[in-house]
């Protein structure tokens, strides 16, 4: 249980820092999932003509909201990044947390949402259409809470003005959960 | 930017106590203080995060669950030659049990044995070593990684346990078979074995991420890219591959679970779903993981040759670039697999023209291989006689698989031995005897002992000749038309005949002499620990970096980091008294 970091750690050979590097592997690897989810839209949707039917019952409304809401939040990351790049953790501290409560809207309108479609019987048993929709949004859901964490994580230690590289890492990442969003946004709320 | 390159350098330094703008510079090795190696028990054989330790947990794991899944062989081929009676040390196996063993033997041979032997194991032991540093870029990780995986296997063994028994529904998972509990007879299996599946998978997507960014980033100061051994060049582009092929799959592994514990029809025909998309989303994973099994293999046996031939590798950009293409093209053959699962036509044409095109790429590495023995003074290491192995054995799984690619052949040998016997052949040599190579080969290193040469050798013989009198008649009865998924010939007239059975018994036969020929490697392993003669730093005499730290390498691996001033594969260079020129000695 070494305390110390190794000599690996601190190297940089191609001249970009370790941790970004990282990063961007795991949203190769993130891009490859959401692939094979899209991959899916396209042969379930070629298959089933009464899908545009059932798609019309999502509210086009609440998912424009949403992705407002998103993309603001996005921008409040990229706020965070500049401040974090000036050295100034605790206004990064700061922007990260409207980023987080971006993300809360975002859930909470979605929770109303699958409330208002489950308790009108659009369950995910209803048909493939809701299977997929409930299976896509949810995914998305899980990593939207999951940046929602790690940003909570990453602005604890940035209002200490400790770690401040890693404001741009979850940046990156919640760039990312907007891109799949910014897909299913129109493939399940506007093309119908 | 600035303070991100800042944070990555100060951090560190006031950590380690040491100066890091030292390293990077060629010919200035960094100074190693304050990286100290864990004291207690646990820390340093269970939780540690020392990549050798990690590496060897990997593949012990990876023993382990050979050995289970080559028990899981014995009981179903015993099965096949002597129907329905009770396997000694076994018991009887009901078409429910051969299912369920069939199913797991592939699952672990394939997710539990080669992938974390081949890569993770390998890939944790070697890459620090092989590029000079002195762990990976994130320990942790990597140690979470091996966690994961461990979580994985156990996840796995408890499917056995479970009402019903663990998962029937075969390794490729095809639904509406593996969709419901109805149909696979193995309600609990099922759930639990695609949850061992995708726990694993996350494990390697961690690994992968690691071995990535470390080789692209930790290497020690001047090692160019042509100068990384090409068993690290081939776990990386392995790891690459399984990166961008196992997304699908996790998606498709989320839906299929959603189908059999919730109830939704995502791949259920009858409720609306399209059963075709299960064989899509797990081929475009499942083809490309093929090579991603294969290239580690083909790495670690270019290391293999090379030292024992006393040459250098030929032609290590071709190598590469045909690496690099083929991973690439890995991606565009994946339907071959489907030809008769009502995919159209045209469609078929199109991957049976790139399936034959793919042969291409690999029967040019193997040439090149080949060519680097030319003229080599070889000597026959028991990891040579593995190596050398692994190039013929690979060629005939290679050479069967042109057939399988042409779908008008295919329509016929489809799910038949033939098949079976097809892709032994490429797996075996991948991982079985080029792990088995690579052993031998980094022994000395792991352990700081030597094994001995002599049971190798009976264990080389006994799995080689084993394992063609398995698959060699295989490939007869797979012609003769044995479907692969029976569990007793006897119920059907046409398969029942003498001629037939007969060369059954003869792969079972073969199948006992191979299991019998690893207590050699058994003994050897073990005896060795112990008893081995010590080896020294460098016993081969070989060029590569993880030569240079001492045997076995201690926590930090070199005692001076070291700087690298040429290719890896430097032997026999003319004007030189040495037959080899290692990487890190100055001209």
């Amino acid at each position: 249980m070494a305390t110390s970091v190794p000599l690996a750690t601190t190297r940089a050979a191609t001249g970009i820092p370790t941790a970004r590097l990282a990063m961007w592997w795991v949203i190769a690897s993130e891009i490859v999932i959401f692939g094979g989810l899209l991959a899916t839209y396209v042969m379930l949707r070629l298959h089933h003509d009464h899908w545009a039917e059932e798609a019309s019952h999502t509210s086009t409304l609440a998912g424009g909201f949403n992705t407002f809401v998103l993309l603001t939040s996005s921008l409040f990351a990229v706020l965070a990044h500049q401040a974090a790049e000036r050295g100034r953790g605790v206004r990064a501290a700061r922007f990260l947390w409207y980023t987080i409560g971006g993300g809360a809207t975002f859930m909470l309108v979605k929770a109303f949402e699958y409330t208002n479609e489950i308790s009108h019987g659009y369950t995910m048993f209803r048909d493939v259409f809701w299977s997929y929709y409930y299976t896509a949004t949810g995914l998305h859901g899980l990593h939207v809470l999951a940046g929602m964490v790690c940003m909570a994580i990453v602005a604890a230690g940035a209002r200490r003005g400790e770690n401040l590289h890693r404001v741009e890492l979850v940046g990156i990442y919640w760039h990312f959960v907007d891109m799949v969003w910014i897909f299913l946004f129109p493939l399940l709320y506007i093309a119908k | 930017m600035a303070l991100t390159v800042d944070a990555e350098h100060t951090v560190p330094a006031r950590r380690r106590g040491a100066p890091a703008s030292h390293d990077g510079h060629r010919g200035a090795p960094a100074a190693h203080g304050g990286h100290h190696g864990p004291t207690s028990f646990w820390s340093t054989y269970v939780f540690s995060t020392d990549h050798k330790v990690i590496g060897l947990q990997y593949m012990f794991t990876g023993m382990v669950m050979a050995l289970i899944g080559g028990f899981m062989a014995y009981a179903f081929r015993m099965q096949l030659a002597f129907p329905d009676q009770p396997v000694p040390g076994f018991g009887l196996v009901t078409p429910n049990v051969y299912n369920s063993l069939v199913t797991n033997h592939g699952a672990i041979m394939i997710f539990w044995v080669a992938m974390p032997m081949l890569i993770a194991g390998f890939g944790n032991f070697l890459i620090p070593l092989m590029i000079g540093c002195d762990d990976m870029v994130f320990p942790r990780l990597n140690r979470l990684s091996y966690q994961l995986f461990f979580v994985s296997a156990i996840v796995l063994l408890a499917s056995f346990v479970v009402p019903g028994g663990g998962f029937g529904g075969a390794w490729t998972s095809y639904p509406p078979l593996s969709s419901s509990g109805t149909f696979n007879h193995t309600p609990w299996g099922a759930p639990l074995w695609l949850a061992a599946v995708a726990i694993e998978f996350i494990a390697f997507l961690l690994g992968g991420i690691n071995f990535i960014t470390t080789a692209m980033n930790a290497r020690a100061p001047g090692m160019r890219m042509w100068d990384i051994p090409m068993v690290v060049w081939m776990i990386v582009i392995a790891s690459i591959l399984f990166m961008a092929s196992a997304g699908p799959l996790i998606a498709g592994a989320i839906m299929l679970l959603l189908d059999q514990v919730a109830g939704t029809h995502f791949f259920t025909p009858a409720a609306g779903g399209d059963p075709l998309l299960w064989q899509h989303l797990f081929w475009f994973f499942g083809h490309p993981e093929v090579y991603v099994v294969l290239l580690p293999a083909m790495g670690i046996v270019a290391e293999v040759i090379t030292v024992h031939a006393r040459k250098k590798l030929f032609a290590y950009k071709t190598i590469l670039y045909t690496t690099a293409g083929t991973a690439a093209f890995s991606f565009v053959v994946w339907a071959h697999h489907q030809f008769v699962a009502g995919i159209d036509p045209r469609m078929a044409n199109l991957f049976t023209i790139t399936t034959l095109l793919i042969s291409i790429p690999i029967g040019e590495m193997l040439f090149c291989y080949i060519a680097t023995l030319w003229g080599g003074s070889i000597e026959f290491k028991t990891s040579m006689l593995f190596g050398v192995a692994f190039l013929a054995e690979f060629l005939l799984g290679g050479v069967t698989g042109i057939f399988l690619g042409a779908s008008a052949v295919d329509v016929y040998l489809h799910d038949t031995y033939f098949v079976v016997a097809h892709f032994h052949y490429t797996f075996v040599p991948i991982a079985i005897i080029a792990v088995f190579a690579g052993i031998y080969h980094w022994y000395p290193k792991m352990f700081g002992r030597l094994m001995d040469e002599t049971l190798g050798k009976i264990h080389f013989w006994g799995t080689i000749i084993g394992f063609n009198t398995i698959f060699l008649p295989l490939f007869v009865t797979g012609a003769a038309g044995d479907h692969r998924r029976i569990y007793s010939y006897q119920h059907f007239q046409q398969l029942a005949t003498d001629g037939l059975q007969s060369l059954r018994v003869v792969a079972t036969v073969g199948m006992l002499i191979m299991l019998l020929a690893q207590t050699a490697f058994i003994v050897n392993f073990v005896r060795s620990l112990v008893r081995g003669a010590p080896a020294a730093a460098n016993p081969w005499r070989a060029n590569t970096l993880e030569w240079a730290a001492p045997s076995p390498p201690p926590h930090g691996n070199f005692a001076e980091m070291p700087t690298v001033y040429r290719g890896p594969y430097e032997y026999s260079v003319p004007g030189r008294t040495e037959d080899y020129w290692p990487q890190n000695v100055p001209a």
